[in-house]
């Protein structure tokens, strides 16, 4: 078989993945009863036209990143982290509390703490669902998705109760927020008039960190390792019940740090779903980039627009935004069977014989 | 002869290949290999891991297709486009992992290969029975149509995977070492059957036991590194010549014959108790003492205990009572992380998932144990260049065959990576190396390398806890030949006392009478 035919084969694999996903946002599309390929046009064109669409992508691929990070983090460790959403709002819940609670603080003093505690909720939040998995082997997919719920809850009470705006109960609405954030808290803007803030930055510095972290350090490999392969990992010596407790943690940090920078970049005070689903994102990024922090931004990029186009095309052709979750989902969908194709010898033997008959090569390898 | 039954084609008189040829990224698997073989006849075809065999069957089932030469069924030329291609012609194949569904019966098995049994929303099961015992009586096959594959032992699944491809009509069988997962008794059985098929089937048989091939075999093929460096009747030549063959130069077991005074008590386990995971004793008082300059064989059938006292001595199970002292030094209660600081090796019983982390790159299984040394890492960061000097040096040193130190260490053979967990155990320089069934498995090249390395250690004065099955393993290298029955030693034999059938009656649990 020949290096060349391989290539093609792969490229085809991908490609055939890529056009599935495509057909089946189109026939939803479709069935709704609109154009998919204008849908498509305005999603993919529409926000890149200006200098507004370029920063409110990067705003919205800053928490992506931040997440798919650490999730790359816990799948790379061999744990299945679904429970990014519930973290980022504790994350937020956490942030919220010690900004407003230390109005006082200079600037260079409160932000990094703010930040600092948005990623200890976070971690808080990741680290059961690691020591349940450690100490009482309890399947982590089912305890983060289940944390998830409680941390809903969890914040809505908050919101509603002890964290509550005390002028929205006096003047206001009753709305479920807290106070704004003290400006010391706030992250700065990094192009007047827009949102995009200094959280990108710190996103991109943190996915060159993980990826030396992963490939250029010990605590990388032992990560690492006992994700590959948990038991061989225990004859060497690694202990793998810390390794899932450290990856949880840290996976959960960066969650809560992308609660904690949308906070205090973007939405300044603690409101409802202000996590849009950025939890459940971040992980098809994570997978879009392969696990590569290096491709994080790039993936991250690509579904920040998605999301996006989605929220124009809401506004102008009256499409639910919520059709991006359709395309996140049909993504994934094409990621997984891309993956599992790719790793089938046979079939690409297969495929090999089928491109042989065709062309009616005895040897096909030989010139 | 049976009628044909899923099957109408003329039977095989003759199948030969002519210079059948097969290209890997990297490695020629097959180099212009010919070969024939007669209606009747059964034909070994021998070699070492990774000489070609299994590929070279594969392009005879059509699994593969040749960059070269050709196949010719009673002289005319075929192409197997895929394995249904192959069965059409009556070839079948009776793969080393056997192919039928565990929660099936054999009944279920057989009529799940059959399309003309597949009826609407089920399958004709009474056909199916009725072409099993068809073909068990006419074989002397004896195998329970209705018993479920799981409940059956390994002798068994494999007596039925063979009726499986006789009753999709196979005339032509080939084996792919059908011996390598069954007991002796099994493995007689399974000789004797083939004897008694032969002259109404044709076989190709793959092994490498070579004792096999001189019972059963009538010409015998020589694969080296894709090539046939030999073919002839098997009656003609001895078993140490096929060896040779195969390996290309004499192979020698080398024996344990030095007088080197064994010195010091270096491992001593006293009185250790430990249990199963299921709760039940694995191993009751158990006291065994490894000198310096010594190998300790520890001889028994698997399952009385020896995975437990691995486990235990690598600090991954906990002992209920007794004392494990290295150099003086107790283990118990230890991390395995001390353990291994305290100068333990440890070659584990499953090389693909304990030995290595299969997908990480040879360099970094190199260095699983010691990358966070200072040989590895300053301040926490991995030096990548003194890894790939350790591999590089590594992989020359114990001849580890591979393309690249970067490649995934669980896409190497069998014997390469046994290889490689060696060079890493050895290079640690441990006081003591606790190996598990070191060579299970492997071919007799890659099996005397390893014996030659623990020989070596041996002589350097460490100590060698050798757990086998294999008794000529155990008598050729031990020192002293321990017997583990039921969790506890029931009789240490010097090497000059222990005999097979001594050492049979001994791990079946039978006191010896004291004369």
């Amino acid at each position: 078989m020949t290096a060349r035919f391989k290539f093609a084969y792969a490229s085809a694999v991908v490609l055939a993945a890529a056009a599935a996903a495509v057909l089946v946002s189109a026939l939803v599309l479709a069935a709704i009863g609109v154009e998919p390929f204008a849908v498509f046009a305005v999603i993919l064109t529409e926000p890149l036209k200006d200098t507004f669409g370029i920063t409110e992508i990067l705003v919205r691929s800053t928490p992506l990143i931040l997440v798919a990070l650490g999730i790359s983090i816990a799948f790379r460790s061999g744990v299945l982290n679904i429970g990014a959403e519930g973290q980022i709002i504790i994350g937020i819940a956490a942030a919220t509390a010690v900004a407003v609670s230390f109005p006082g603080l200079p600037k260079p003093v409160l932000l990094p703490l703010t930040l600092l505690a948005g990623a200890a909720g976070g971690a808080v939040w990741g680290g059961i669902a690691g020591t349940l998995k450690a100490k009482r082997d309890v399947n982590e997919i089912l305890s983060t998705v289940m944390l998830n719920y409680i941390a809903a809850q969890l914040y809505g009470f908050l919101l509603r109760g002890p964290m509550i705006d005390p002028e929205e109960l006096t003047m206001g609405s009753g709305t479920p927020q807290s106070v704004r954030l003290p400006r010391a808290a706030w992250l700065d803007r990094l192009i007047p008039g827009t949102r995009l803030h200094a959280g990108l930055i710190i996103a991109l510095v943190l996915a060159v960190l993980v990826y030396v972290l992963l490939w250029r350090t010990t605590a990388g490999f032992r990560l690492r390792a006992a994700g590959a392969e948990p038991k061989a990992a225990r004859y060497a010596g690694i202990r793998v019940q810390r390794s899932i407790v450290a990856a949880m943690l840290l996976s959960g940090a960066f969650a809560g740090l992308a609660g904690a920078v949308e906070l205090s970049g973007v939405h300044r005070r603690a409101i409802e779903s202000i996590s849009s689903g950025y939890g459940f994102s971040g992980i098809v990024v994570a997978l879009f980039a392969g696990l590569n922090p290096a491709l994080i931004p790039p993936a991250a990029f690509f579904f920040g627009l998605l999301l996006l186009g989605a929220d124009m095309t809401q506004r102008s052709m009256s499409v639910p935004a919520n059709m991006v979750y359709v395309l996140q989902g049909a993504i994934i969908l094409a990621i997984v069977s891309a993956k599992a194709v790719l790793a089938d010898q046979y079939a690409r033997e297969k495929a090999y014989r089928l491109y042989g008959r065709i062309f009616d090569r005895r040897h096909p390898e030989t010139p | 002869m049976p009628k044909p039954m899923a099957n109408t084609a003329e039977p095989i008189r003759e199948l030969r290949l002519e210079g059948v040829t097969k290209r890997f990224p990297g490695v020629l698997a097959c180099d212009d290999i010919s070969m024939e073989v007669a209606a009747g006849e059964i034909l070994a075809l021998v070699g070492e891991n990774g000489a070609g065999k299994t590929t070279l069957m594969n392009i005879l089932m059509g699994l593969y297709q040749p960059d070269g030469g050709r196949i010719l069924v009673n002289g005319r030329e075929v192409r197997f486009r895929d394995p249904n291609d192959a069965f059409a012609l009556g070839i079948g194949m009776v793969h080393q992992r056997f192919m039928l569904v565990p929660s099936m019966t054999v009944a279920e098995n057989v009529a799940l290969g059959s399309k003309d049994l597949h009826k609407f929303l089920r399958l004709d099961l009474a056909e199916a029975r009725r072409r099993i015992s068809e073909v068990s009586e006419h074989y002397g096959l004896s195998v329970q149509a209705d018993a479920y594959v799981d409940q059956l032992s390994v002798g068994e699944q494999q007596r039925a995977e063979l009726v499986k491809t006789l009753c999709f009509g196979a005339r032509f069988l080939i084996l792919d070492e059908p011996t390598s997962a069954l007991t002796p008794q099994e493995t007689d059985e399974l000789i004797e059957l083939l004897k008694r098929m032969a002259g109404e089937v044709s076989v190709i048989f793959i092994s490498h036991k070579l004792n096999e091939v001189k019972a059963l075999s009538h010409k015998v093929v020589v694969l080296r590194r894709g090539r046939v460096v030999f073919r002839g009747e098997t009656a003609d030549h001895s078993p140490a010549d096929i060896a040779a063959l195969m390996t290309g130069h004499e192979v020698v077991l080398p024996r344990n014959d030095c007088e080197d005074d064994c010195g010091k008590v270096l491992l001593s386990l006293r009185d250790l108790t430990v249990r199963s995971d299921r709760g039940h004793a694995a191993l009751e008082k158990l006291s065994l003492e490894v000198r310096s300059g010594e190998i300790l064989g520890l001889a028994g059938v698997s399952g009385n205990g020896q995975r437990e006292l691995a486990d235990t001595l690598a600090g991954l199970r906990k002992a209920e009572g007794g004392s494990v002292l290295l150099a003086g030094v107790e283990l118990l209660g230890k991390s395995p992380r001390e353990i291994i600081d305290a100068g333990f090796g440890y070659i584990p019983e499953d090389r693909h998932n304990e030995g290595i982390i299969p997908s990480f790159t040879v360099r970094e299984n190199l260095a699983l144990k010691d990358f966070a040394e200072p040989r590895f890492s300053a301040a926490s960061f991995l030096k990548w260049k003194e890894i790939e000097k350790n591999a590089a040096e590594l992989i020359e040193r114990y001849d580890i065959r591979l393309s690249s130190s970067q490649v995934a260490a669980g896409s190497l053979s069998g014997g390469n990576i046994q290889k490689v967990i060696l060079a890493r155990e050895l290079a640690r320089k441990p006081k003591v190396l606790v190996a598990v069934y070191p060579t299970r498995g492997l071919d007799m090249g890659a099996s005397e390398f390893i014996h030659t390395r623990l020989l070596e250690l041996r002589r350097a004065g460490k100590g060698v806890l050798l757990i086998s099955e294999e008794l000529d393993e155990l008598m050729n290298l031990s020192d002293r030949i321990a017997v583990i029955y039921k969790g506890s030693i029931v009789k240490i034999l010097e090497s000059g006392e222990a005999t097979l059938s001594r050492l049979g009656v001994l791990m079946a649990g039978v006191e010896e009478v004291q004369a």
